[in-house]
């Protein structure tokens, strides 16, 4: 009788442990929903002023007269992060492959921590380092080859600071990914007498496609999001930029930089928290698609 | 320490020889074809200062299957891969002695290793296709080594697909993704490829330990068809295998050859007794 009350008192525990889990994990899944109701909430006022198409194809950007015009932003951020992925993607690749593959075990242990240091350094200081080092390096240097004029606060040097903060992070997922490779696979290749380039170009990178997709999403998303260290590096002025030594003002840093200030203005706060609805739906639409296309990638090749 | 006995012991050496030119007669009059494929000479191996290989001497002989059997553990797998230099990948890897192919040492350190490689083609234990189609898998050697023209990769393709039986099995799916196959096809995809950049030797690492009895007996009949044409060493841990289609057999202990013959002779009538305790299941 008592060993049958204990298997009982076991089963409910095992049960209730099983819905506590279960509640918790759809408590976080909500908190993006509540996150993007709350915004949507919020920014409603001047969605009921002005059209949705009508904001983010403006580019004049007018508090005190009530325009407000987030293209400039909205092309701000994009600039930043793809030159910022243009600059990474290829070093990560490398630099992977070069630790994977090449490297001795004794230098990968050197590196590997050293790769996570750099993960780690606070955002900020890669901010102060790009204002010091990376903007009058583009100013002084790079920019008068290619245009009269550039103070160097320019996207492109938002877009290296960020190439930088996610360097360490894509390299060390694609570490991660090719190590996952089995060994079988390179020796299937080598021993029909492919060199270990061969090997890598036709196998390697083949094989880890999908892998490599996800960690440059995880980066873009990550780009797309970095508030400070660009903030600092890309001149903030409120202008579609036609050249990569044209300052940019990306959205995070439209809204750091003024939210809580000149809250009086009408309509501010709220077209403040548009762009950060816009912010949110460009990394839900980014990550959705590249989703499926990873999906249609794994299909097709049956990787 | 246990010294190799059959290259000095002459009959047996007389009989690898006359066997095997008996078989040349037959199928192909090469002119060096009497001589072993493989020689191995004083060949040790240490895989992080441990002593893996000791002092192996062993020849595998021109066109016939070489099992190499023996408990886990013994060196059998170790010794297949220094063949194609491909052990050499791991790390702390200690090897002298030498190992001749067609007389040339392969651990000379001016050797083309791709060269080296492209003479062997491996079978390893779980069938590993590239993550390409059934098609590119195929032409993936021959791409590599220079032929281009798109007429000669179909006719290198449908040649050795029919050679590992597959090609009744695919031609009407060439350009799946070979991983869409099933295991068994896979293995004799493997073994296609491998013989599509025209291998001297087969390596057979446990080839059949990962498929179904049928398309185990599929992937040991090719082996017996391309023993006429192909120097096959297999390392097997299955002795019933062993028997079905060895002509020679190498059994290792602890990283000695304990013995060396042919079949019949090792089968029936083995010299050492740690052969014949092994061969009667007193330890495996």
């Amino acid at each position: 009788m008592n060993k049958l009350n204990h298997t009982k008192y076991r089963i409910l525990k095992d049960i209730l442990a099983r819905n506590v889990m279960l509640g918790l994990t759809i408590f976080s899944l909500l908190l993006a929903v509540i996150i993007g109701i709350g915004l949507y909430i919020k920014s409603a006022p001047i969605l009921h002023d002005h059209s949705l198409w009508s904001l983010i194809s403006s580019s004049s950007w007018r508090p005190f007269k009530g325009e407000f015009g987030f293209l400039p932003f909205i092309m701000g951020t994009l600039w930043v992060t793809l030159i910022a992925i243009v600059i990474a993607l290829p070093l990560c690749l490398l630099s992977g492959i070069y630790l994977s593959e090449y490297a001795h075990p004794f230098v990968k242990r050197i590196v590997d921590p050293m790769i996570d240091i750099l993960a780690g350094i606070p955002p900020v200081v890669y901010g102060v380092w790009g204002a010091l080092v990376v903007v009058p390096f583009i100013g002084d240097v790079v920019a008068p080859h290619f245009v009269e004029y550039s103070s160097g606060y320019s996207v492109l040097s938002g877009g290296i600071v960020l190439a930088i903060m996610i360097i360490p992070l894509i390299i060390s997922i694609l570490t991660e990914i090719f190590a996952a490779i089995p060994k079988e696979l390179r020796d299937a290749s080598l021993s029909v007498g492919a060199t270990k380039w061969q090997t890598i170009k036709f196998v390697i990178i083949r094989k880890s496609t999908p892998g490599i997709i996800a960690a440059v999403v995880l980066a873009i998303s990550r780009a797309f999001g970095e508030t400070i260290a660009v903030l600092m590096v890309c001149g903030n002025i409120s202008q579609v930029p036609h050249s990569v030594f044209d300052s940019g003002y990306p959205l995070p840093a439209l809204i750091a930089n003024n939210y809580g200030e000149m809250m009086s203005l009408p309509l501010y706060d709220s077209a403040l928290m548009l762009a950060a609805l816009i912010l949110f739906v460009i990394i839900l639409i980014f990550n959705t698609i590249s989703r499926i296309v990873l999906v249609r990638i794994e299909r097709r090749f049956a990787l | 320490m246990k010294t190799m006995k059959y290259p000095t012991e002459e009959n047996y050496y007389d009989e690898v020889l006359t066997i095997v030119n008996d078989k040349n007669k037959k199928t192909m009059p090469s002119s060096n074809s009497n001589a072993p494929h493989i020689s191995v000479r004083n060949l040790n191996v240490y895989i992080q200062r441990n002593h893996i290989l000791k002092n192996i001497n062993l020849d595998i002989p021109n066109k016939s299957i070489t099992c190499i059997i023996g408990p886990s553990g013994c060196g059998k797998t170790t010794l297949l891969k220094t063949f194609n230099r491909l052990l050499e990948r791991s790390n702390e890897i200690k090897i002298t002695g030498e190992v001749l192919v067609d007389g040339e040492n392969i651990h000379d350190p001016h050797i083309d290793i791709t060269h080296i490689r492209k003479k062997m083609g491996l079978l390893s234990q779980r069938p590993c296709p590239l993550p390409m189609s059934i098609y590119d898998n195929i032409a993936y050697g021959p791409k590599i080594h220079g032929t281009r023209n798109r007429k000669q990769l179909d006719a290198i393709v449908e040649k050795y697909l029919n050679a590992a039986g597959l090609w009744d099995e695919v031609k009407d799916r060439l350009h799946a993704p070979a991983n869409r196959l099933s295991i068994g096809q896979q293995q004799r995809l493997c073994l296609a490829r491998g013989l599509a950049v025209e291998p001297e030797v087969i390596l057979g690492d446990e080839a059949t330990s990962a498929l179904d009895p049928i398309s185990s007996k599929k992937i040991e009949e090719l082996f017996v068809q391309l023993k006429e044409e192909y120097s096959i060493a297999l390392v097997t841990h299955t002795l019933r295998q062993a028997q079905r289609i060895a002509d020679y057999i190498v059994f290792m202990y602890l990283g000695e050859v304990v013995e060396a013959g042919p079949a019949a002779e090792v089968f029936n009538n083995p010299k050492e007794k740690l052969t014949r305790e092994y061969l009667s299941g007193y330890f495996s």
